[in-house]
Parts: structure tokens; C-alpha cells; sequence
């Protein structure tokens, strides 16, 4: 059983981590701060539930994600998007010169994506449906594993997968959209 | 031999890979592609990079007034 004494040691060095979580989920700075403060306070309420030795940080994000959803989501009372364009596989790639850059050695698309400004880059993420960006997030942003994430978000580890793989597909499309319209990369599609 | 049936398998499995989510028998067997396939290799490079942008990019600078507000009101239930 963990200490509430020792929760604010503990918790706190991951208030970045959350609060820029916080920011995707709700696309909006001051209910994330709202966010990441009803997180904490239920995190602490709840810490004596805290296993130690268990993963502090994905706990953390389960009350995150679970408070957006519940309260936050449900007060837009918006419809759940559950559909999701699908994208083929190496979307930016191929797009980027990929396959005849390579053979040519060169790396030019490695390049291309230095180029993305923080915006663009945080723009698409925001752009995926919900529940593809949430598992995109935790994956991607995180590092957290698959049965993290399926704990986390509490559906199965198949979910997650199929999630993870037509997010970042999309996602993959949302940025080549934004460099598309931006000239920084040219519609290379074959 | 790019664009052949072991390419096609190995960029399917680009993301288990990328995800540490395959046993170390698969994870050879792409290994060993990776090895012989250059194109193959320069794309999952590609994304291995782009996943690091993305991670990179999506940071942003915690406000002050979050830290106190947050620190606040764990001090005010600790005085409950």
C-alpha cells in the first residue's frame, strides 16, 4: 500500500508528461489544466489503492485518460468517431521519395521530416479521431507497451493494436497533408 | 528482391517491430531481412525517425501557475 505522504515525491515529476497528454485529448490549455489538476486530485485520494512496485505513470494516465473521457468528452457531448479513414502502409514515406531515394542512398525524406514545426506536428496528432489518438499517444509520445495501453484504455490488446496501426497511418496522412500545403513536400504519389 | 513476399511480410510487421511487441524468433527473422534489404531497411529507419519527431514535437512547456495549482491543491487535502 503506497503512502500519501510520498505521492507528491512521486507523482510529480510526471506533470509534463500528463499536462501535454492533457492538451491532445482536449485541444484546449485551460481545460487540460483543469485536467491534469482533477487527475492529481483523484490520484492522490486514491493512492492508498496504488500498488508499489507497479507502474506509477501508466496509473497516472489511466485516471488521465479516464476523467477525459468521462467528464470532459461528456460534457461536449459530441458522438464518439470511431471511423477512421484507411490509409495504406508507408503513407509518407512513398510520398517523400521513399522507395527510389533509397536505392539512390540518399535520405532526403529523413530530412523532410525535420521540417514539421511543433504545430503541424501537434495539429495532426490532434486531427485523429479519439480513440486512435489516445492509443497513439500512449504508444507513440509515452513508449507505453500494448498492455499498457489496453489497461490503460481498458479495451483488449487486439484493439490496440488495430487502433495504434489505423492511427498512425492516418496520422501519417494528416502530416504529409500539412507539408503538402505548407510546399514542403511535393506529391510524389505513384 | 524488393516488393517480394519476405518484403511485404517484414513492412507489415514494421510496427510490432518498432513496438518491441514481437518474440525474439520474429524479431530475428526481420533482422536477418533488414540485412539483406536495403530499401526495407532505409523505410523502417524512416519510421523509427519519424516516430522520434512526432515524440519530440508533441512536448510543451508546463505553465507555472499548473505546478502551484496542482501542489495547492494537494496541500489543501493534506490539511483535511
Amino acid at each position: 500500500m503506497a503512502d500519501q505522504a510520498d505521492f507528491a515525491d512521486q507523482a510529480m515529476e510526471h506533470v509534463g508528461a500528463l499536462y501535454s497528454a492533457a492538451l491532445r485529448m482536449t485541444r484546449n490549455p485551460s481545460d487540460a489544466e483543469d485536467l491534469v489538476q482533477e487527475t492529481y486530485l483523484k490520484a492522490y485520494r486514491a493512492f492508498d489503492s496504488f500498488r508499489e512496485g507497479t507502474n506509477l505513470k501508466a496509473w497516472l494516465y489511466k485516471i488521465l485518460t479516464n476523467t477525459y473521457i468521462n467528464s470532459y468528452r461528456a460534457r461536449k457531448r459530441r458522438p464518439e468517431q470511431t471511423e477512421i479513414e484507411d490509409v495504406e502502409e508507408l503513407y509518407l514515406y512513398r510520398r517523400l521519395g521513399g522507395l527510389e531515394a533509397a536505392a539512390a542512398g540518399r535520405s532526403a525524406e529523413e530530412e523532410a521530416l525535420d521540417r514539421f514545426t511543433d504545430h503541424e506536428v501537434k495539429e495532426a496528432v490532434e486531427s485523429l479521431p479519439e480513440q486512435f489518438r489516445i492509443a497513439v499517444l500512449l504508444a507513440d509520445v509515452e513508449g507505453f507497451s500494448y498492455k499498457e495501453i489496453a489497461e490503460i484504455t481498458d479495451v483488449p490488446v487486439g484493439t490496440v493494436m488495430s487502433r495504434l496501426h489505423r492511427g498512425r497511418r492516418a496520422l501519417e496522412k494528416a502530416l504529409w497533408q500539412f507539408g503538402f500545403e505548407r510546399g514542403l513536400v511535393g506529391d510524389r504519389e505513384r | 528482391m524488393h516488393d517480394g513476399d519476405s518484403c511485404q511480410e517484414t513492412i507489415h510487421r514494421l510496427y510490432h517491430f518498432l513496438d518491441g511487441e514481437l518474440t525474439e524468433e520474429k524479431r530475428a527473422e526481420i533482422r536477418h531481412h533488414l540485412d539483406a534489404c536495403h530499401p526495407c531497411l532505409v523505410a523502417f529507419d524512416f519510421e523509427a525517425e519519424l516516430r522520434q519527431m512526432i515524440a519530440s514535437k508533441c512536448r510543451d512547456r508546463v505553465p507555472d501557475s499548473l505546478r502551484a495549482k496542482v501542489a495547492a491543491a494537494i496541500g489543501h487535502e493534506l490539511r483535511r
